[in-house]
């Protein structure tokens, strides 16, 4: 599984993408995430506050209870603030 | 037409190319972000923009095809830059051309709000204090949520 990280979350994790290979119960984002945080102290307070974390599975917006898989693209980042 | 560029781009240049051949428009809007030199009474020296290369074309192609659902446009257009920008230079243009000025206007309005919620662009803004992201304004979900009304889910699904 690649992992993107963008803006202030990649800031705080210190790397920008990352290939993960994480154990087979990891199914949902939710699962991802919690077991992300247990990765390290960066990614613990990287992620504390969910409400300010947006994830996109293949280049699309997802909700946490959504399914992730070991040949998806991941990408964590905040809020956008373009325009 | 979706374009994410460095580089700054010609105003009058890009919205006569985009009707310059369609007789059949009456009507050209536009919009036009520019870098700010103040932030929450602090002066910016600078706005570097971040983006998600892949994702981007993807979110802005999707708008872009929305906007083109709900009103009948005879053209589109949305440049992006991305990377280190000063005050006052141009960050993102939204055109849309149509036979009749509401369609125009609307889908105009709608492409930005849309673009500012949905498009994954980060701004880190430079001043005296130090570097800072910039955080979303509750406004502009507002203003997007706005046009949710009708048809597009994605909005919705985001807010996790």
């Amino acid at each position: 599984m690649k992992l993107l990280y963008f803006a202030w979350l990649r800031e705080k994790i210190g790397t920008a993408e990352e290939e993960i290979s994480p154990p087979e119960t990891v199914q949902t984002v939710a699962e991802l995430l919690d077991w992300l945080k247990n990765r390290g102290e960066n990614y613990e307070s990287a992620l504390a506050d969910l409400s300010v974390v947006r994830v996109a599975v293949n280049q699309n917006y997802v909700k946490l209870d959504s399914p992730v898989a070991s040949e998806d693209e991941v990408a964590l980042f905040p809020p956008v603030t373009g325009g | 037409m979706i374009r994410i560029q460095q580089e700054n781009f010609d105003i009058g240049a890009e919205l006569e190319a985009l009707v310059k051949t369609n007789h059949k428009v009456g009507g050209l809007c536009s919009f036009v972000g520019l870098v700010r030199d103040m932030a929450d009474d602090e002066t910016i020296g600078a706005m570097t923009l971040e983006h998600y290369p892949a994702m981007t074309v993807k979110a802005l192609e999707k708008i872009e095809a929305e906007a083109n659902q709900r009103w009948p446009l005879e053209a589109s257009l949305i440049i992006h830059r991305y990377g280190r920008l000063a005050p006052g230079d141009r960050i993102v243009l939204v055109a849309t051309a149509s036979a009749h000025r509401k369609d125009a206007f609307e889908s105009c309005e709608f492409l930005i709000d849309w673009l500012k919620t949905e498009a994954p662009f980060w701004k880190l803004e430079e001043s005296k204090a130090g570097s800072r992201w910039v955080a979303a304004r509750e406004s502009d979900d507002q203003a997007s949520q706005r046009w949710t009304e009708t048809t597009d889910v994605s909005v919705k699904a985001r807010k996790t």
